[in-house]
């Protein structure tokens, strides 16, 4: 390519006129415009529509403009103990989903650290589910915890049908179904952010512990968890946003059920939206409640991200 | 404290040495340098002797028990390392404390050590810092606070000024020497720097190509080298060293010049070679008696003024003969091209063996 264009002649000094020149600031627009006005039409836009429906009766079936009603949406919504409840369940999945990935792909990486033979195929084994679609996830663990012929039961030592729990129509397993399969997907994930944090901790550093007398313990206590913490941190703060959004894995297993057991807030915005009556303008609403509290929590984790680093 | 033997401790890569067996004891108390070019295995036996490094073989004993398996922690060893490695992400407090807090020692005791080592160290100003905000000078100060906090058995130093700049390794070689002779502690030091050898080892142990060349004091290893490259690490320049034939009493040198052996050496040579044979004649810069006569002849091939003294280059055999270095005093002046005429003292000039490069011992 280099040697191409150093062999070709040297460009005329004069072009010819009648040839249309293209600045290369025009051409730059020619190229960013079409990605511009596709991210307008399906996120700018509907980014402002949906403020503007939050604020509005409207339903997106009925063949009626919306309506302006102020923050009647916002009222009822935070007015109603059945938001808050799925409110608290949210919070409490992502609680227990995100604490078991930290601890499970934390120490997940701290037995893949040290290269062994094969701890290559091994990685690559385990980041599997993370690559896999959420959707496709949810209905194949939808066969594992089927009662009747999942094979899941069977491995936690359920062997028969007859008494084995059914995961996905208890309420009070249904959660933890969804937990499961969530810290099955998503441990890889904190794993390898664990990793690059682990790898890039230097061997001098315990050297110089060994030599100092600290205990295995210390050492992780005192060098291993600090160098890994921003890395760390950044792992949970994807999952912990992550999953307050939880949906697609809930859609697959549960649909929200049984009963409300497993209604994620997502999945009531979903409800409030495309189910019975479409109340689009209170879905809006909802999501928009959704917005602020994962913006005020994602805050917070950075505040943090940023004191561990400045220490 | 600490006395440190290794016997016959080796350290194989695959096939390759990297340390031949060797045998040493290190007295209480003593200040051994561990002296050599790069890659000769001094910085491999010390991190045997600290246990980073596993021995391939033979045992070390530290006050006679034998830690040759034992992990570092349990060697009651403090190791400063030529790239410091501080934590990073603690405090200067936190790293001095480090060792002791990894020993569980209470918080006021923690606290009182480390202010004692701060003090004694002048670094009470740093201890809020991180490392990274430190001058090099700075962050060795603290690498050896954390060492001497500990109150180890023994200090073991990887090269702890190869990443100073000039002016900053000449104050710190004080500082390590000056808290050498009030700690009194058994310390091993790496450097590949002779100079900083010489000034700072009560003993020398000079090493090249994974084996020990010489066992000495300072003055040992600079006056009476053991062979042929000790003679040439040692000093800048290193020692003359002139290959000639020996026959009845005298060496024939380059440029015709004759040199009588002195008595004592004459046995030795004569026990060695019988009548005649080839020999390497070494002395040092300083050993050459230059002016008032003398029985060597040579030619000024340049003068270099050192300041406190003139080091001379001589070309024994014509313009472009054999080159040897003489020390003269700086009020002498020496034109190029000059002949100058020059002696050797008789008590500083050294015999090697031409085939072995061994030094030969006088016999009295």
């Amino acid at each position: 390519m280099l040697k191409h264009e150093a062999q070709a002649p040297p460009a005329p000094a004069a072009r010819p006129a009648n040839r249309r020149q293209i600045s290369d600031r025009t051409l730059s627009q020619l190229f960013i415009w079409p990605t511009l006005i596709l991210l307008i039409i399906i996120n700018i836009f509907p980014l402002f529509y949906s403020l503007f429906l939050s604020f509005t009766n409207y339903s997106a079936i009925a063949n009626r403009p919306p309506e302006w009603i102020g923050f009647t949406n916002f009222d009822r919504l935070l007015n109603s103990s059945d938001i808050w409840g799925y409110f608290s369940l949210t919070g409490r999945y992502a609680l227990i989903s995100v604490g078991l990935q930290t601890v499970i792909g934390f120490g997940l990486a701290l037995l893949l650290r040290k290269k062994f033979r094969g701890s290559g195929i091994v990685t690559t084994l385990i980041l599997i589910p993370m690559m896999l679609s959420p959707v496709v996830v949810g209905l194949f663990w939808k066969l594992m915890f089927n009662p009747a012929y999942g094979i899941f039961n069977y491995l936690v030592g359920f062997t028969n049908p007859v008494t084995a729990p059914d995961w996905l129509a208890s309420p009070s397993l249904a959660l933890w179904a969804i937990i499961i399969v969530d810290v099955w997907m998503w441990s890889p994930f904190v794993m390898l952010l664990c990793l690059s944090g682990l790898s890039a901790i230097p061997d001098y550093l315990y050297e110089a512990a060994a030599i100092d007398r600290a205990s295995a313990w210390f050492q992780f206590r005192r060098i291993t968890l600090p160098q890994v913490a921003p890395l760390l941190l950044i792992a949970v703060l994807f999952r912990t946003i992550e999953a307050f959004k939880a949906f697609d894995l809930v859609m697959g297993l549960t649909g929200g059920g049984p009963g409300n057991a497993t209604q994620m807030i997502s999945v009531e915005i979903y409800s409030q939206a495309f189910l019975g009556q479409f109340r689009t303008g209170r879905a809006s609403a909802l999501a928009y409640i959704v917005l602020v509290i994962i913006i005020a929590v994602s805050n917070v984790y950075i505040r943090t991200l940023n004191k561990v680093r400045e220490g | 404290m600490a006395t440190i033997q290794l016997q016959q401790v080796e350290k194989k890569f695959g096939d390759v040495y990297a340390v031949q067996p060797m045998d040493l004891t290190i007295q209480d108390g003593e200040f051994v340098v561990l002296l050599g070019p790069s890659g000769c295995g001094k910085t491999t036996t010390l991190r045997m002797i600290s246990g980073l490094e596993a021995v391939s073989s033979g045992q070390i004993l530290l006050n006679g028990r034998d830690v040759t398996w034992a992990h570092p922690s349990d060697r009651d060893i403090a190791f400063v390392f030529q790239f410091f490695a501080l934590y990073p992400h603690l405090s200067v407090w936190q790293n001095i404390a480090f060792p002791l807090q990894a020993q569980g020692e209470s918080g006021a005791d923690v606290e009182k050590r480390v202010a004692e080592v701060a003090a004694l160290l002048r670094i009470e100003h740093l201890l809020r810092l991180r490392p990274g905000a430190l001058s090099g000078g700075d962050q060795q100060r603290i690498a050896l606070a954390r060492a001497l906090v500990r109150r180890p058995a023994a200090f073991l130093m990887d090269e702890p000024l190869g990443a100073l700049d000039a002016e900053l390794r000449e104050t710190m070689r004080a500082e390590i020497k000056r808290l050498h002779i009030d700690q009194h502690a058994t310390t091993v030091y790496v450097t590949h720097d002779q100079i900083e050898a010489m000034a700072m080892g009560d003993r020398i142990v000079v090493m090249s190509n994974a084996v020990v060349q010489q066992v000495g004091t300072p003055a040992d290893v600079y006056h009476r080298p053991h062979n042929l490259f000790v003679a040439r690490f040692i000093g800048s320049p290193g020692m003359n060293l002139l290959s000639g034939d020996y026959a009845d009493g005298i060496i024939a040198l380059p440029g015709g010049n004759r040199y009588p052996v002195p008595e004592a050496w004459d046995r030795a040579l004569r026990a060695r070679l019988g009548q005649a044979g080839r020999v390497i004649v070494g002395f040092r810069p300083e050993a050459a008696r230059i002016g008032g006569g003398g029985t060597l002849t040579a030619t000024v091939y340049a003068a270099d003024m050192h300041g406190g003294y003139t080091m001379l280059h001589l070309s024994l055999d014509g313009e472009d003969g054999e080159m040897v270095h003489a020390r003269a005093s700086r009020q002498e002046h020496f034109k190029i091209g000059e002949v100058v005429r020059f002696d050797l003292h008789p008590d500083m000039v050294r015999f090697f063996d031409a085939q072995t490069e061994v030094a030969l011992e006088e016999v009295r």
